[in-house]
């Protein structure tokens, strides 16, 4: 008897050490799957934030300019649209670099500052009318290249003709870095302008706002409906019905469902069927709620089942009925689950291209929406436009606002975690 | 949670009634990712110095913008297609089965269609069209018996031509949807083709085994389908000296700094070449405008003013600096007369 008792002690002695290695061996591989991970997490960080956190900063030039009341006076926004701008910019430009002959010359010149300088001086004349018969300098956009110059993306060793910045052009922006009238500062066009051809303009006010009306609808709609829906077919569906069983299998595949066909979906129905205007957040949020429905019902039905049945057998132990079990007692509980679901669901809509390409909201659109039926684009069909530009300034601004969508999300998922910890109630 | 439902929901109606448009106000484009670039500054600059709203420009590629653009007539069709090719009869055709009845065709200038290389290549590039078809087709006349058809044998350049590198053929290019694809197919690939005397008579007996012969391009890997994306082709070629890029001019103009242009016939892919006709692979790019539209939509005849203006579309315009090559003078004054007048397109 004691001798079987050593025996056995023997064995599992002698596979203890072994057991430990295995132990030990299993914990370094996860150690090294979430080293791996976190590495290429950092690394597309890392790259994108590189690029992109330049465009934050943009370059703006000081440019002295005469108003001469006789041409501006009065200075009503009628009488300004149609006095030349540009030209009285480009008279500053000439008066600074008096050297500076000949057509092909006077062009480069120009190209320093950006074609928008002379809506902002004529918006700036708009703003301070008691300016009129003094002479000014005002700090205006420069151009793309000189931007791009400023933020060190030129490389000048490359012979002249293998650029787009000229060595004329790169001693006049010296001259002008040395006078101090080359200015890093804050990139607020970046966030106050719509899309725009020019890089130094391009700004994703159009796409934010679209993204977040996009988003507002997704939620009204997806939420309640998704609730509603969890809610019958968790509680109140007949079990082992073969319509029920439909219902699940259906909705569980619609999950998996590649997006871009609740885009063609989109297009057909709210497009095609109903005649909705095309390009406007109310037919993308439609669009991605009919994606995100499927997501929402499955997290709260989970969420549903996570409530331990002796909260609703005491509930209908007291006398509740069913309806007043489930809003009293069950639905309260599950609420940070499907809070949690619902979050998640957007946060994957909000990054959505795909089904947005085919209900017309990948276009160039300038003036902000200012409500659901006006046409606007959304975050990543901006980078996606972006991406596709020829323009080397688009570059940083692509990254840039993949930065800006990362925030965006990431604050998303912070509200999930925030409301989760807020209302969870353990037992 | 009744009362979370209910509030987006009034949220919801509230902000939709507000700003019901019963009719639109702003000018609809669709079209060509070609011509995107140069209408959609062209829509900036108006949407700036007009009261009219800037217009929406949506990319669709040539075919998807003309299917939206010939569905019919009023505010939820689009007034102006962006094209980079000519309309097709049957799309032609079916404009008019739908009522669009009376379309103005504007051309706006040429692209020229670009075989780019990176500039970290060990050697310079001087092809034929003879050549990109010999190197890039499906099928191509047998070396032995060059009456015979045999699927392309070539894998290096000077397997084609002693003359060329001995690099392995590799191009990038855009896939079958895009624009860019079908011109250069019809520009270089069946400029090339012809050069076999019995392929061009083909033409008058059977067009469809011509086209089938001209137009197909190997899928043997030697062509690489690299998406609609031209700045993806830019960045490959950067990574690969010995391949070449197929893209429209303008990215060629924005990347000189990195990419090379191959001489075609001898010819080099600039400004001026492009203009004069003598670089061979380029295209005419239009604007097709719905002429019902005009005082349906405002501001139609004041942005095809603009559009169609020496400072848009001249010699110096802004376009140019875009990456349009400008049409001769008198050719600017036709269209501009046409555009003006809003003089619609009889037939094809």
């Amino acid at each position: 008897m004691n001798n079987d008792a050593n025996q056995t002690l023997e064995i599992v002695k002698s596979g203890l050490a072994r057991r430990r290695r295995r132990e030990t061996r299993f914990r370094w591989y996860g150690r090294i799957a979430i080293f791996i991970a976190m590495a290429f997490l950092a690394l597309l960080l890392f790259s994108i934030l590189a690029r992109g956190i330049s465009a934050f900063q943009q370059t703006y030039i000081a440019v002295d300019v005469y108003l001469n009341p006789e041409e501006l006076a009065p200075p009503t926004p009628e009488h300004l649209g149609k006095v030349d701008f540009e030209g009285l910019i480009r008279q500053s430009l000439r008066e600074t670099f008096p050297e500076v002959t000949g057509r092909r010359q006077k062009r480069a010149l120009y190209r320093l500052v950006s074609s928008s300088a002379a809506y902002e001086l004529r918006d700036w004349v708009l703003q301070h009318p008691d300016q009129l018969g003094k002479a000014v300098t005002i700090w205006v956009l420069a151009g793309s290249d000189v931007d791009m110059y400023m933020k060190g993306a030129v490389d000048v060793s490359v012979p002249e003709d293998q650029r787009r910045l000229k060595d004329d052009q790169i001693r006049w922006i010296e001259q002008l870095r040395q006078q101090g009238r080359l200015d890093l500062r804050f990139n607020k066009v970046f966030f106050l302008n719509g899309d725009s051809r020019e890089p130094e303009q391009a700004g994703i006010l159009v796409a934010f706002k679209g993204s977040l009306y996009m988003m507002i609808v997704t939620l009204a709609l997806s939420f309640p409906l998704g609730i509603a829906a969890a809610i019958y077919l968790e509680e109140f569906a007949p079990k082992k019905n073969f319509w029920v069983d439909m219902v699940e299998i259906n909705i569980n595949n619609l999950a998996a469902v590649p997006s871009i066909v609740f885009g063609l979906l989109g297009l057909a129905v709210f497009l095609g069927y109903f005649g909705l205007p095309r390009s406007t957040p109310l037919v993308g949020g439609l669009t991605l709620t009919l994606m995100t429905l499927p997501t929402v019902i499955i997290a709260s039905r989970a969420a549903l089942t996570a409530v331990p049945p002796s909260i609703r057998e005491a509930a209908l132990g007291v006398g509740a009925s069913r309806t007043q079990t489930v809003f009293h007692h069950v639905l309260p509980l599950a609420m940070p689950g499907m809070l949690t679901g619902a979050i998640i669901g957007m946060a994957r809509a909000l990054g959505e291209t795909a089904p947005l390409l085919m209900i017309g909201m990948v276009a160039f659109i300038v003036d902000p929406p200012q409500g659901l039926l006006d046409p606007a684009t959304a975050l990543p069909v901006q980078i996606y436009l972006w991406a596709d530009s020829p323009e080397r300034g688009f570059v940083e601004r692509t990254s840039a606002a993949i930065i800006v969508l990362l925030v965006f999300l990431g604050l998303m998922n912070l509200l999930a975690v925030l409301l989760r910890r807020r209302l969870e109630k353990r037992w | 949670m009744k009362f979370n439902a209910l509030s987006f929901a009034a949220l919801l109606a509230a902000m939709s009634f507000n700003l019901q448009a019963a009719t639109r106000n702003y000018i609809y484009v669709v079209g060509s990712s070609t011509v995107y670039p140069f209408t959609t500054t062209v829509a900036e600059r108006f949407g700036k110095s007009t009261d009219f709203p800037t217009p929406k420009v949506e990319s669709t590629g040539t075919g998807g913008g003309m299917k939206l653009f010939c569905a019919g007539i009023g505010v939820q069709h689009p007034d102006i297609s962006d094209a980079s090719r000519r309309i097709k009869r049957s799309e032609f055709e079916r404009c008019q089965k739908n009522g669009v009845k009376e379309i103005v065709e504007i051309k706006i200038g040429y692209d020229g269609i670009v075989l780019g290389y990176s500039r970290k290549a060990p050697h310079a590039w001087n092809l034929s069209r003879r050549h990109i078809f010999l190197a890039l087709a499906k099928e191509v006349p047998d070396p032995k018996n060059p009456g015979k058809l045999i699927s392309n044998p070539y894998h290096q350049w000077n397997d084609i031509d002693p003359s060329l590198p001995a690099v392995a053929i590799k191009a990038y290019g855009p896939p079958p949807t895009s624009g860019t694809r079908d011109a250069f197919v019809e520009l270089a690939m069946e400029g090339g083709c012809k050069t076999f005397d019995w392929i061009k008579e083909l033409k008058k007996e059977d067009k469809h085994r011509y086209k089938s012969i001209c137009h197909a391009i190997r899928e043997d890997g030697a062509y690489v389908e690299a998406g609609e994306n031209d700045n993806l082709i830019v960045q490959k070629l950067g990574a690969d000296p010995n391949a070449l890029g197929i893209f429209g001019f303008s990215f060629l103009d924005q990347n000189i700094d990195k990419i090379n242009g191959a001489k075609i016939d001898g010819v080099e892919p600039t400004f001026e070449n492009i203009a004069e006709g003598t670089y061979p692979v380029s295209r005419p790019l239009f604007i097709y405008v719905k002429k019902a539209h005009v005082g349906l939509i405002p501001g139609i005849p004041q942005f095809l003013d603009e559009y169609t203006s020496e400072k848009a579309w001249g010699d110096e315009g802004y376009l140019t600096d875009k990456g349009l090559i400008p049409m001769p003078k008198e050719e600017r004054e036709k269209y501009r007369k046409t555009a003006l007048e809003q003089i619609p397109l009889q037939s094809l």
